[in-house]
């Protein structure tokens, strides 16, 4: 069972420096009031895992464009100007990972797992600081997983509990980081009563999420 | 017709009904506006879903549903939506049938390089070096030069993006097989010769003696 708390409490907790796992592909599925609050309340030298870092304005773009990011484990970063600007003045530490293996090393971090083998990379230089392995006469690069202090998802619906659903493409790397962090932070598009989803539709289920960010009214 | 709309007209005859086909951004996407008629393939995009389509209507457009570049999609019935790793599992387990990947730099090994220029552009390899190792069958889809400097190399010069062997290169110039032996040249565009395309490529081209004229779709 999550508990219920306000976006502000919640990253309130967050202490800068801290090793951050968002979801979210190019914005899409990245939590906005979490982002917004991060900015909000001005954490610092954050590590930030993520797909990509959107573009300038945009989720994750809004920390890079707030100068709150130290260090990016990501995929790409060629849609947001910033982020490069930033890594070239050596601002942030960037370390590029093919998305396949990144996914499945935050797969490994919240799996039990020791690493990943995969195919990807191999003879490029995804594969400098990479063990190699010859398994039945292929070469593969072993990649170790990750973890994070926290994880900040978004979710579609969350029911009452924290059981969560996602939407479409917004899904992507949030059920991967939702079992990947020491302290996991969900926050939903809606949140309805136990039972409206069926167990079936549910994703994640909510043992593993820590806090669910409160709604606010916005009707009148 | 523009180089564009002749690279994309030509890839798109490589489609063939039933394949699961994933299109990289930019000049890859278009390719699906120009499938052959009777030709019926599933669109994969690496953000997580089988079955994307253009957007009908601006004002249709969905926050939760977007390419790989952000923007935003339709999708067509049947389509579903899975995460990230499921996203992967398709492209290196076997089950993409192509990629289309747009190119830097072409080598006479048949390696790509497509995702860094260092120094200048870094932008990360995103899900290229999944979809190079990955998919059944590579296409590049590239202009012929980067304004004059030859992008089809005797060797790349900038990171590949895999170790494996594209399967075609189409250009609006050329379509060129890389095989064991070399690149081989199989078509030249429409008003292009055999020698303004050896002119413009670095790398070795092996001639057949039946070199064909791209077919080209009106």
């Amino acid at each position: 069972m999550s508990e219920i708390i306000s976006a502000a409490d919640v990253v309130a907790t967050i202490p800068d420096g801290a090793v951050l796992m968002i979801g979210g592909f190019m914005g899409a599925g990245t939590p906005p009031r979490l982002i917004n609050e991060l900015v909000r309340q001005e954490k610092k030298n954050l590590t930030i895992i993520s797909n990509d870092t959107a573009r300038p304005g945009v989720g994750i773009g809004k920390l890079v464009e707030a100068r709150q990011v130290s260090k990016l484990i990501t995929s790409h970063i060629g849609t947001n100007p910033m982020t490069q600007k930033q890594m070239i003045d050596g601002d942030i530490e960037v370390e590029l990972v093919p998305q396949g293996t990144l996914a499945e090393r935050v797969r490994a971090g919240g799996f039990g797992l020791g690493g990943v083998i995969t195919p990807t990379g191999v003879g490029t230089i995804a594969a400098e600081g990479r063990q190699t392995i010859e398994l039945q006469g292929k070469t593969y690069l072993i990649e170790l997983p990750l973890k994070a202090d926290f994880a900040l998802v978004n979710a579609k619906v969350s029911d009452y509990q924290g059981n969560l659903m996602y939407a479409l493409t917004a899904r992507n790397f949030n059920p991967l980081m939702a079992m990947a962090a020491d302290t996991v932070i969900a926050e939903a598009e809606s949140i309805v009563p136990v039972g409206v989803i069926a167990p079936d539709m549910i994703v994640t289920p909510h043992v593993v999420v820590d806090y669910l960010v409160a709604k606010e009214r916005n009707n009148g | 017709m523009d180089s564009k709309t002749l690279i994309a007209s030509r890839v798109a005859q490589e489609m063939k009904s039933g394949d699961l086909v994933n299109l990289g951004i930019g000049l890859p996407t278009l390719v699906a506006s120009y499938l052959p008629k009777g030709v019926e393939v599933s669109f994969q995009s690496e953000n997580g879903i089988i079955g994307m389509s253009m957007l009908p209507h601006p004002g249709l457009l969905d926050d939760d549903l977007t390419d790989a570049g952000g923007n935003p999609i339709g999708s067509v019935p049947g389509a579903c939506a899975f995460d990230s790793s499921f996203s992967f599992g398709l492209i290196r387990g076997g089950h993409l049938d192509v990629t289309v990947l747009g190119g830097l730099q072409v080598d006479e090994r048949g390696l790509l390089a497509n995702w860094m220029v260092p120094g200048k552009m870094v932008p990360g390899m995103g899900g290229a070096m999944d979809l190079v190792a990955g998919a059944k069958r590579v296409i590049v889809a590239m202009t012929h030069t980067a304004k004059g400097t030859p992008k089809i190399v005797k060797e790349c010069n900038l990171p590949l993006t895999a170790v494996r062997r594209v399967d075609l290169i189409v250009t609006e110039m050329a379509v060129i097989e890389p095989t064991d032996d070399g690149l081989v040249l199989r078509e030249v565009a429409p008003e292009v010769t055999v020698e303004q395309v050896l002119e413009a490529t670095e790398a070795k081209l092996i001639v057949p003696d039946n070199v064909k004229q791209m077919p080209v779709e009106a």
